[in-house]
Protein backbone atom coordinates (compact mmCIF):
# COMPACT_ATOMS: atom_id res chain seq x y z
CA UNK A 1 0.00 0.00 0.00
CA UNK A 2 2.86 2.30 0.93
CA UNK A 3 4.50 1.56 -2.42
CA UNK A 4 1.26 2.38 -4.15
CA UNK A 5 0.97 5.79 -2.54
CA UNK A 6 4.65 6.58 -3.07
CA UNK A 7 4.59 5.61 -6.71
CA UNK A 8 1.34 7.49 -7.20
CA UNK A 9 2.87 10.67 -5.83
CA UNK A 10 6.06 10.09 -7.76
CA UNK A 11 4.29 9.63 -11.06
CA UNK A 12 2.01 12.59 -10.41
CA UNK A 13 4.76 15.02 -9.59
CA UNK A 14 6.94 13.83 -12.43
CA UNK A 15 4.22 13.79 -15.02
CA UNK A 16 2.53 17.11 -14.31
CA UNK A 17 5.41 19.32 -15.42
CA UNK A 18 5.92 16.99 -18.36
CA UNK A 19 2.35 17.62 -19.43
CA UNK A 20 2.69 21.36 -19.00
CA UNK A 21 5.54 21.30 -21.50
CA UNK A 22 3.16 20.42 -24.30
CA UNK A 23 1.33 23.10 -26.18
CA UNK A 24 -1.92 24.12 -24.57
CA UNK A 25 -3.19 25.11 -27.99
CA UNK A 26 -3.19 21.48 -29.10
CA UNK A 27 -6.24 20.94 -26.93
CA UNK A 28 -8.43 23.20 -29.04
CA UNK A 29 -6.93 22.44 -32.40
CA UNK A 30 -9.48 22.33 -35.17
CA UNK A 31 -9.95 18.82 -36.45
CA UNK A 32 -10.77 20.08 -39.93
CA UNK A 33 -8.41 22.36 -41.76
CA UNK A 34 -10.35 25.29 -43.11
CA UNK A 35 -10.40 26.30 -46.75
CA UNK A 36 -7.87 28.93 -47.66
CA UNK A 37 -7.98 30.91 -50.88
CA UNK A 38 -4.70 31.42 -52.69
CA UNK A 39 -4.25 35.12 -53.31
CA UNK A 40 -1.68 37.46 -54.82
CA UNK A 41 -0.82 35.30 -57.80
CA UNK A 42 0.30 38.46 -59.58
CA UNK A 43 1.10 41.96 -58.40
CA UNK A 44 -1.34 43.47 -60.85
CA UNK A 45 -4.48 42.66 -62.82
CA UNK A 46 -2.37 42.65 -66.03
CA UNK A 47 0.72 40.60 -66.65
CA UNK A 48 2.12 43.11 -69.18
CA UNK A 49 -0.38 43.84 -71.96
CA UNK A 50 -2.98 41.18 -71.25
CA UNK A 51 -5.13 40.27 -68.28
CA UNK A 52 -3.80 38.21 -65.39
CA UNK A 53 -5.82 35.95 -63.07
CA UNK A 54 -5.40 38.58 -60.36
CA UNK A 55 -8.43 40.65 -59.34
CA UNK A 56 -8.86 43.78 -57.23
CA UNK A 57 -10.32 43.86 -53.74
CA UNK A 58 -13.95 45.02 -53.53
CA UNK A 59 -14.19 48.80 -53.69
CA UNK A 60 -10.76 49.27 -55.22
CA UNK A 61 -10.16 51.64 -58.13
CA UNK A 62 -7.08 51.09 -60.23
CA UNK A 63 -5.86 54.05 -62.27
CA UNK A 64 -3.47 52.78 -64.91
CA UNK A 65 -1.07 54.76 -67.07
CA UNK A 66 0.43 52.72 -69.90
CA UNK A 67 3.27 54.10 -71.93
CA UNK A 68 5.16 52.62 -74.88
CA UNK A 69 8.26 54.19 -76.37
CA UNK A 70 9.44 53.74 -79.96
CA UNK A 71 11.64 50.96 -81.27
CA UNK A 72 15.02 50.57 -79.63
CA UNK A 73 16.44 49.53 -83.04
CA UNK A 74 16.07 53.12 -84.28
CA UNK A 75 19.27 53.92 -82.46
CA UNK A 76 20.57 57.21 -81.16
CA UNK A 77 18.70 59.41 -83.69
CA UNK A 78 15.47 58.64 -81.86
CA UNK A 79 17.26 58.09 -78.53
CA UNK A 80 16.54 54.38 -78.87
CA UNK A 81 12.85 55.09 -79.21
CA UNK A 82 12.49 57.35 -76.20
CA UNK A 83 11.52 60.27 -78.47
CA UNK A 84 8.27 58.56 -79.42
CA UNK A 85 5.40 57.40 -77.32
CA UNK A 86 1.91 56.03 -77.32
CA UNK A 87 -0.23 55.82 -74.21
CA UNK A 88 -3.31 54.24 -72.76
CA UNK A 89 -5.08 55.61 -69.70
CA UNK A 90 -7.67 53.55 -67.88
CA UNK A 91 -9.76 53.10 -64.79
CA UNK A 92 -10.61 49.65 -63.46
CA UNK A 93 -13.06 49.25 -60.62
CA UNK A 94 -14.11 46.26 -58.52
CA UNK A 95 -17.70 46.81 -57.31
CA UNK A 96 -17.66 43.43 -55.55
CA UNK A 97 -15.10 40.71 -54.93
CA UNK A 98 -14.53 38.60 -58.06
CA UNK A 99 -15.82 41.24 -60.46
CA UNK A 100 -13.82 43.90 -62.24
CA UNK A 101 -14.97 46.41 -64.83
CA UNK A 102 -12.65 48.71 -66.72
CA UNK A 103 -12.64 51.51 -69.21
CA UNK A 104 -9.67 52.91 -71.11
CA UNK A 105 -8.49 54.94 -74.04
CA UNK A 106 -5.44 54.43 -76.20
CA UNK A 107 -3.80 57.25 -78.13
CA UNK A 108 -3.26 54.94 -81.11
CA UNK A 109 -6.38 55.12 -83.34
CA UNK A 110 -8.00 57.08 -80.48
CA UNK A 111 -9.41 53.75 -79.41
CA UNK A 112 -11.76 53.33 -76.48
CA UNK A 113 -12.04 50.01 -74.72
CA UNK A 114 -14.09 48.50 -71.96
CA UNK A 115 -14.09 45.10 -70.32
CA UNK A 116 -15.74 42.94 -67.70
CA UNK A 117 -13.71 40.38 -65.80
CA UNK A 118 -15.22 37.76 -63.53
CA UNK A 119 -13.44 35.23 -61.35
CA UNK A 120 -15.39 32.01 -61.64
CA UNK A 121 -13.07 29.85 -59.54
CA UNK A 122 -10.38 30.90 -57.13
CA UNK A 123 -7.47 28.61 -56.35
CA UNK A 124 -7.67 27.21 -52.80
CA UNK A 125 -5.88 25.00 -50.31
CA UNK A 126 -6.80 23.27 -47.09
CA UNK A 127 -10.21 21.66 -46.72
CA UNK A 128 -11.12 22.24 -50.37
CA UNK A 129 -8.25 21.92 -52.79
CA UNK A 130 -8.65 23.73 -56.11
CA UNK A 131 -5.41 23.79 -58.08
CA UNK A 132 -6.34 26.61 -60.48
CA UNK A 133 -8.12 29.92 -60.72
CA UNK A 134 -10.46 30.41 -63.65
CA UNK A 135 -11.27 33.95 -64.77
CA UNK A 136 -13.55 34.99 -67.63
CA UNK A 137 -12.98 38.24 -69.49
CA UNK A 138 -15.00 39.92 -72.21
CA UNK A 139 -14.33 43.28 -73.75
CA UNK A 140 -15.06 45.64 -76.56
CA UNK A 141 -12.97 48.19 -78.44
CA UNK A 142 -14.09 51.18 -80.47
CA UNK A 143 -11.86 53.24 -82.74
CA UNK A 144 -12.82 56.90 -82.82
CA UNK A 145 -10.47 58.26 -85.49
CA UNK A 146 -12.23 60.00 -88.40
CA UNK A 147 -12.70 57.65 -91.35
CA UNK A 148 -9.81 57.63 -93.78
CA UNK A 149 -11.90 56.90 -96.84
CA UNK A 150 -15.18 58.79 -97.03
CA UNK A 151 -15.94 57.91 -100.65
CA UNK A 152 -17.86 54.81 -99.55
CA UNK A 153 -20.36 54.41 -96.73
CA UNK A 154 -18.85 53.84 -93.29
CA UNK A 155 -20.79 52.28 -90.46
CA UNK A 156 -20.35 52.83 -86.74
CA UNK A 157 -20.27 49.08 -86.20
CA UNK A 158 -17.12 48.92 -88.34
CA UNK A 159 -15.30 50.68 -85.53
CA UNK A 160 -15.95 47.84 -83.10
CA UNK A 161 -13.98 44.76 -82.07
CA UNK A 162 -14.75 42.25 -79.34
CA UNK A 163 -12.78 39.72 -77.35
CA UNK A 164 -13.48 36.88 -74.95
CA UNK A 165 -10.88 35.17 -72.83
CA UNK A 166 -10.68 32.34 -70.36
CA UNK A 167 -7.75 32.71 -67.99
CA UNK A 168 -6.69 29.51 -66.28
CA UNK A 169 -3.81 29.95 -63.91
CA UNK A 170 -2.13 28.56 -60.87
CA UNK A 171 0.11 30.04 -58.22
CA UNK A 172 2.29 26.97 -58.10
CA UNK A 173 4.56 28.30 -55.37
CA UNK A 174 4.88 31.57 -53.55
CA UNK A 175 7.31 32.72 -56.22
CA UNK A 176 5.96 31.09 -59.37
CA UNK A 177 2.65 31.66 -61.12
CA UNK A 178 1.72 30.47 -64.61
CA UNK A 179 -1.45 30.90 -66.65
CA UNK A 180 -2.95 30.05 -70.03
CA UNK A 181 -5.16 32.47 -71.94
CA UNK A 182 -7.26 31.03 -74.78
CA UNK A 183 -8.60 34.11 -76.54
CA UNK A 184 -11.20 34.76 -79.20
CA UNK A 185 -11.08 38.11 -80.97
CA UNK A 186 -13.67 39.38 -83.41
CA UNK A 187 -13.21 42.41 -85.63
CA UNK A 188 -16.24 43.82 -87.41
CA UNK A 189 -14.04 45.31 -90.10
CA UNK A 190 -10.69 43.96 -91.26
CA UNK A 191 -8.03 45.60 -93.42
CA UNK A 192 -7.83 42.96 -96.14
CA UNK A 193 -10.32 40.50 -97.55
CA UNK A 194 -7.88 37.74 -96.72
CA UNK A 195 -7.89 38.63 -93.00
CA UNK A 196 -10.13 36.57 -90.76
CA UNK A 197 -12.68 38.42 -88.71
CA UNK A 198 -12.44 35.87 -85.91
CA UNK A 199 -9.01 35.16 -84.55
CA UNK A 200 -8.20 32.45 -82.11
CA UNK A 201 -5.10 32.91 -79.99
CA UNK A 202 -3.58 31.10 -77.06
CA UNK A 203 -1.51 32.99 -74.57
CA UNK A 204 0.84 31.84 -71.87
CA UNK A 205 2.13 34.10 -69.14
CA UNK A 206 3.57 34.05 -65.71
CA UNK A 207 5.73 35.58 -63.08
CA UNK A 208 8.72 34.63 -61.02
CA UNK A 209 9.19 36.58 -57.84
CA UNK A 210 12.71 37.87 -57.38
CA UNK A 211 12.09 39.54 -54.02
CA UNK A 212 8.87 40.29 -52.15
CA UNK A 213 8.45 43.49 -54.11
CA UNK A 214 10.03 42.67 -57.46
CA UNK A 215 8.90 40.01 -59.91
CA UNK A 216 9.98 38.94 -63.39
CA UNK A 217 7.03 38.62 -65.77
CA UNK A 218 6.54 37.15 -69.22
CA UNK A 219 3.68 36.98 -71.67
CA UNK A 220 3.32 35.37 -75.08
CA UNK A 221 0.34 35.03 -77.41
CA UNK A 222 0.21 32.80 -80.44
CA UNK A 223 -2.46 33.42 -83.05
CA UNK A 224 -3.62 30.33 -84.92
CA UNK A 225 -5.45 31.77 -87.87
CA UNK A 226 -6.23 34.61 -90.14
CA UNK A 227 -3.18 36.68 -89.49
CA UNK A 228 -1.81 38.72 -92.31
CA UNK A 229 1.68 37.32 -92.90
CA UNK A 230 3.44 40.45 -91.66
CA UNK A 231 2.03 39.84 -88.20
CA UNK A 232 4.16 38.52 -85.39
CA UNK A 233 3.21 36.89 -82.13
CA UNK A 234 3.52 39.40 -79.29
CA UNK A 235 6.24 38.49 -76.82
CA UNK A 236 6.85 40.60 -73.74
CA UNK A 237 9.14 40.29 -70.76
CA UNK A 238 9.38 42.65 -67.84
CA UNK A 239 9.62 43.37 -64.18
CA UNK A 240 6.91 44.29 -61.71
CA UNK A 241 8.19 46.66 -59.08
CA UNK A 242 5.91 47.38 -56.19
CA UNK A 243 6.18 50.40 -53.94
CA UNK A 244 3.42 51.07 -51.39
CA UNK A 245 0.35 51.96 -53.44
CA UNK A 246 1.95 51.77 -56.90
CA UNK A 247 2.99 48.92 -59.12
CA UNK A 248 5.47 49.80 -61.86
CA UNK A 249 5.64 47.36 -64.72
CA UNK A 250 8.70 47.95 -66.88
CA UNK A 251 9.12 45.73 -69.90
CA UNK A 252 10.45 45.02 -73.35
CA UNK A 253 8.03 43.95 -76.06
CA UNK A 254 7.53 43.71 -79.80
CA UNK A 255 3.87 44.65 -79.30
CA UNK A 256 2.94 48.31 -79.52
CA UNK A 257 -0.77 47.89 -78.83
CA UNK A 258 -2.20 48.12 -75.35
CA UNK A 259 -5.59 46.52 -75.89
CA UNK A 260 -6.41 42.99 -77.04
CA UNK A 261 -7.30 43.90 -80.63
CA UNK A 262 -4.21 45.94 -81.03
CA UNK A 263 -1.57 43.66 -79.57
CA UNK A 264 -3.06 40.55 -81.19
CA UNK A 265 -3.48 41.96 -84.71
CA UNK A 266 -1.13 44.89 -85.06
CA UNK A 267 2.15 43.46 -83.83
CA UNK A 268 4.51 43.62 -86.78
CA UNK A 269 7.85 43.95 -85.03
CA UNK A 270 10.31 41.12 -84.81
CA UNK A 271 12.37 40.35 -81.72
CA UNK A 272 15.03 38.64 -83.82
CA UNK A 273 15.61 41.91 -85.71
CA UNK A 274 15.87 43.89 -82.50
CA UNK A 275 12.51 45.51 -83.18
CA UNK A 276 11.46 45.84 -79.59
CA UNK A 277 10.52 48.76 -77.46
CA UNK A 278 10.68 49.78 -73.86
CA UNK A 279 7.40 50.39 -72.11
CA UNK A 280 5.98 50.83 -68.67
CA UNK A 281 2.65 50.57 -66.88
CA UNK A 282 1.93 52.43 -63.69
CA UNK A 283 -0.89 51.09 -61.57
CA UNK A 284 -2.19 53.18 -58.69
CA UNK A 285 -4.90 51.61 -56.54
CA UNK A 286 -7.32 53.71 -54.47
CA UNK A 287 -9.87 52.41 -52.04
CA UNK A 288 -13.26 54.03 -52.61
CA UNK B 1 11.90 -7.19 -5.54
CA UNK B 2 8.99 -9.51 -4.98
CA UNK B 3 6.48 -10.32 -7.59
CA UNK B 4 3.70 -8.83 -5.48
CA UNK B 5 5.54 -5.56 -5.03
CA UNK B 6 6.13 -5.28 -8.79
CA UNK B 7 2.50 -5.79 -9.43
CA UNK B 8 1.53 -3.16 -6.89
CA UNK B 9 3.92 -0.64 -8.38
CA UNK B 10 2.66 -1.37 -11.87
CA UNK B 11 -0.90 -1.03 -10.72
CA UNK B 12 -0.19 2.18 -8.91
CA UNK B 13 1.42 3.68 -12.00
CA UNK B 14 -1.75 2.92 -13.89
CA UNK B 15 -3.76 4.52 -11.11
CA UNK B 16 -1.41 7.46 -11.10
CA UNK B 17 -1.94 7.99 -14.80
CA UNK B 18 -5.67 7.76 -14.35
CA UNK B 19 -5.53 10.34 -11.61
CA UNK B 20 -3.41 12.50 -13.86
CA UNK B 21 -5.75 12.38 -16.77
CA UNK B 22 -8.54 13.46 -14.47
CA UNK B 23 -6.38 16.35 -13.29
CA UNK B 24 -5.71 17.36 -16.86
CA UNK B 25 -9.37 17.42 -17.73
CA UNK B 26 -10.47 19.19 -14.53
CA UNK B 27 -12.18 22.55 -14.88
CA UNK B 28 -9.08 24.67 -14.73
CA UNK B 29 -8.58 25.48 -18.35
CA UNK B 30 -10.32 28.20 -20.24
CA UNK B 31 -10.27 28.90 -23.95
CA UNK B 32 -11.57 30.89 -26.89
CA UNK B 33 -11.38 30.46 -30.63
CA UNK B 34 -12.70 33.90 -31.43
CA UNK B 35 -10.33 36.18 -29.58
CA UNK B 36 -10.09 39.74 -30.84
CA UNK B 37 -6.56 40.79 -31.68
CA UNK B 38 -6.27 44.24 -33.22
CA UNK B 39 -3.28 46.32 -34.12
CA UNK B 40 -2.56 49.90 -35.01
CA UNK B 41 0.62 51.21 -36.62
CA UNK B 42 -0.84 54.44 -37.95
CA UNK B 43 1.10 57.59 -38.57
CA UNK B 44 -0.07 61.15 -39.18
CA UNK B 45 0.06 60.33 -42.91
CA UNK B 46 -1.76 57.03 -43.00
CA UNK B 47 -4.29 55.14 -40.91
CA UNK B 48 -3.17 51.55 -40.62
CA UNK B 49 -5.34 49.36 -38.44
CA UNK B 50 -6.36 45.74 -38.70
CA UNK B 51 -8.69 43.42 -36.86
CA UNK B 52 -8.48 39.72 -36.27
CA UNK B 53 -11.42 37.95 -34.64
CA UNK B 54 -10.02 34.44 -34.81
CA UNK B 55 -7.44 34.39 -32.05
CA UNK B 56 -7.14 31.00 -30.39
CA UNK B 57 -6.23 31.08 -26.71
CA UNK B 58 -5.96 28.54 -23.90
CA UNK B 59 -5.37 29.57 -20.28
CA UNK B 60 -4.52 27.06 -17.59
CA UNK B 61 -5.54 28.78 -14.36
CA UNK B 62 -3.74 26.22 -12.21
CA UNK B 63 -0.30 27.00 -13.60
CA UNK B 64 -1.08 30.37 -15.13
CA UNK B 65 0.20 29.09 -18.44
CA UNK B 66 -1.32 30.90 -21.40
CA UNK B 67 -0.99 30.52 -25.14
CA UNK B 68 -2.44 32.66 -27.87
CA UNK B 69 -2.16 32.04 -31.60
CA UNK B 70 -3.40 34.19 -34.47
CA UNK B 71 -3.48 33.40 -38.16
CA UNK B 72 -1.78 36.29 -39.95
CA UNK B 73 -4.09 35.97 -42.96
CA UNK B 74 -7.10 36.48 -40.71
CA UNK B 75 -6.17 40.12 -40.10
CA UNK B 76 -8.68 42.29 -41.88
CA UNK B 77 -7.88 45.78 -43.13
CA UNK B 78 -10.24 48.43 -44.43
CA UNK B 79 -8.25 48.58 -47.65
CA UNK B 80 -7.77 45.39 -49.65
CA UNK B 81 -4.41 46.52 -51.00
CA UNK B 82 -3.09 47.16 -47.51
CA UNK B 83 -4.09 43.66 -46.50
CA UNK B 84 -2.33 42.26 -49.55
CA UNK B 85 0.84 44.16 -48.79
CA UNK B 86 0.69 43.16 -45.12
CA UNK B 87 0.60 39.48 -46.05
CA UNK B 88 2.92 39.61 -49.04
CA UNK B 89 5.59 42.10 -48.12
CA UNK B 90 5.64 42.67 -44.40
CA UNK B 91 4.73 39.61 -42.32
CA UNK B 92 5.15 37.12 -45.20
CA UNK B 93 2.13 35.05 -44.20
CA UNK B 94 2.85 32.16 -46.52
CA UNK B 95 6.21 31.62 -44.87
CA UNK B 96 5.13 32.52 -41.34
CA UNK B 97 1.40 31.81 -41.13
CA UNK B 98 0.93 32.34 -37.39
CA UNK B 99 1.97 34.60 -34.57
CA UNK B 100 2.11 32.69 -31.28
CA UNK B 101 2.47 33.96 -27.74
CA UNK B 102 3.42 31.44 -25.05
CA UNK B 103 3.77 32.58 -21.50
CA UNK B 104 2.45 32.84 -18.01
CA UNK B 105 -0.10 34.93 -16.20
CA UNK B 106 1.56 35.83 -12.89
CA UNK B 107 -0.77 35.32 -9.92
CA UNK B 108 -3.47 33.93 -12.13
CA UNK B 109 -6.81 34.47 -10.36
CA UNK B 110 -9.51 31.87 -9.77
CA UNK B 111 -11.88 32.51 -12.63
CA UNK B 112 -14.84 31.06 -10.75
CA UNK B 113 -14.80 34.08 -8.43
CA UNK B 114 -16.22 37.41 -9.52
CA UNK B 115 -13.85 40.35 -9.59
CA UNK B 116 -11.51 42.53 -11.58
CA UNK B 117 -7.96 41.29 -11.53
CA UNK B 118 -4.92 43.16 -12.76
CA UNK B 119 -2.31 40.72 -13.95
CA UNK B 120 1.13 40.68 -15.50
CA UNK B 121 1.83 38.39 -18.43
CA UNK B 122 5.34 37.33 -19.36
CA UNK B 123 6.45 35.03 -22.10
CA UNK B 124 7.72 34.81 -25.63
CA UNK B 125 6.16 35.98 -28.85
CA UNK B 126 6.93 34.22 -32.09
CA UNK B 127 6.25 36.49 -35.06
CA UNK B 128 7.73 36.53 -38.57
CA UNK B 129 10.19 33.81 -37.61
CA UNK B 130 11.60 35.76 -34.66
CA UNK B 131 10.99 34.74 -31.06
CA UNK B 132 11.29 37.47 -28.46
CA UNK B 133 10.64 37.73 -24.74
CA UNK B 134 7.97 40.21 -23.70
CA UNK B 135 5.94 41.42 -20.74
CA UNK B 136 2.52 43.04 -20.75
CA UNK B 137 -0.04 44.24 -18.25
CA UNK B 138 -3.48 42.75 -18.51
CA UNK B 139 -6.82 42.69 -16.80
CA UNK B 140 -9.24 39.85 -16.23
CA UNK B 141 -12.84 40.66 -15.38
CA UNK B 142 -14.98 37.82 -14.07
CA UNK B 143 -18.71 38.32 -13.79
CA UNK B 144 -20.48 35.03 -13.30
CA UNK B 145 -19.93 32.91 -16.37
CA UNK B 146 -18.45 35.75 -18.35
CA UNK B 147 -14.68 35.96 -18.27
CA UNK B 148 -13.00 38.75 -20.24
CA UNK B 149 -9.24 39.02 -20.43
CA UNK B 150 -7.73 42.10 -22.04
CA UNK B 151 -4.28 43.48 -22.63
CA UNK B 152 -2.60 46.18 -24.62
CA UNK B 153 1.08 46.38 -25.46
CA UNK B 154 3.53 47.77 -27.96
CA UNK B 155 5.98 45.88 -30.14
CA UNK B 156 8.57 47.21 -32.54
CA UNK B 157 8.47 45.88 -36.09
CA UNK B 158 12.24 46.12 -36.21
CA UNK B 159 12.45 43.64 -33.32
CA UNK B 160 10.75 41.04 -35.50
CA UNK B 161 12.76 41.68 -38.68
CA UNK B 162 9.76 43.28 -40.39
CA UNK B 163 11.29 45.86 -42.67
CA UNK B 164 9.72 49.14 -43.68
CA UNK B 165 11.13 50.29 -47.03
CA UNK B 166 12.47 53.85 -46.98
CA UNK B 167 9.83 55.15 -49.44
CA UNK B 168 7.03 54.42 -46.96
CA UNK B 169 9.02 55.15 -43.82
CA UNK B 170 6.82 58.07 -42.75
CA UNK B 171 3.62 56.18 -43.52
CA UNK B 172 4.10 53.14 -41.32
CA UNK B 173 4.97 53.32 -37.66
CA UNK B 174 7.66 50.98 -36.40
CA UNK B 175 5.78 51.01 -33.07
CA UNK B 176 2.72 48.80 -33.25
CA UNK B 177 0.04 48.95 -30.60
CA UNK B 178 -1.59 45.58 -30.15
CA UNK B 179 -4.82 45.17 -28.20
CA UNK B 180 -6.26 41.84 -27.24
CA UNK B 181 -9.70 41.01 -25.85
CA UNK B 182 -10.58 37.41 -25.05
CA UNK B 183 -13.94 36.10 -23.87
CA UNK B 184 -12.92 32.86 -22.21
CA UNK B 185 -15.10 29.80 -21.69
CA UNK B 186 -14.35 26.65 -19.68
CA UNK B 187 -12.52 24.02 -21.71
CA UNK B 188 -14.19 20.63 -21.52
Amino acid sequence: MKALIVSFLLVSTLAVPALAQESLLDEVKDSVQSKEYVSNAFKSTRIINGQSIEMLGAGSLDFRILHRFGLISQGIDQLWGLDQSTTRLSFDYAPITNLLVGFGRSSAKKELDGFVKYRLIQQSRGETVMPVSVVLTAGMMCQTLPWEDTTHPNYFTSRLSFFQQVLVGSKISDAFTVQLMPTLLHRNLVDFVTDASDIFALGVGGRIKVTNRIAFTFEYYHSFNGMHNVNMDPISVGFDIETGGHVFQVHLSNAVGMNERSFLTETVNDWTKGQIQLGFNISRVFQL
Amino acid sequence: MGNMKKRIIGLSIVFGLFALSSIASAQEKYFTKSGAVNFDCSTSVEDITAKNAKGVCVLDTKTGAIELAVLMKAFEFKRALMQEHFNENYVESDKYPKAIFKGKVENCPDLTKNGTYDVVITGTMDLHGVTKRMTAKGRIVVNGASVNATTEFIILLSDYAIEIPSVVKDKISNKVKISVSLWLAPLK
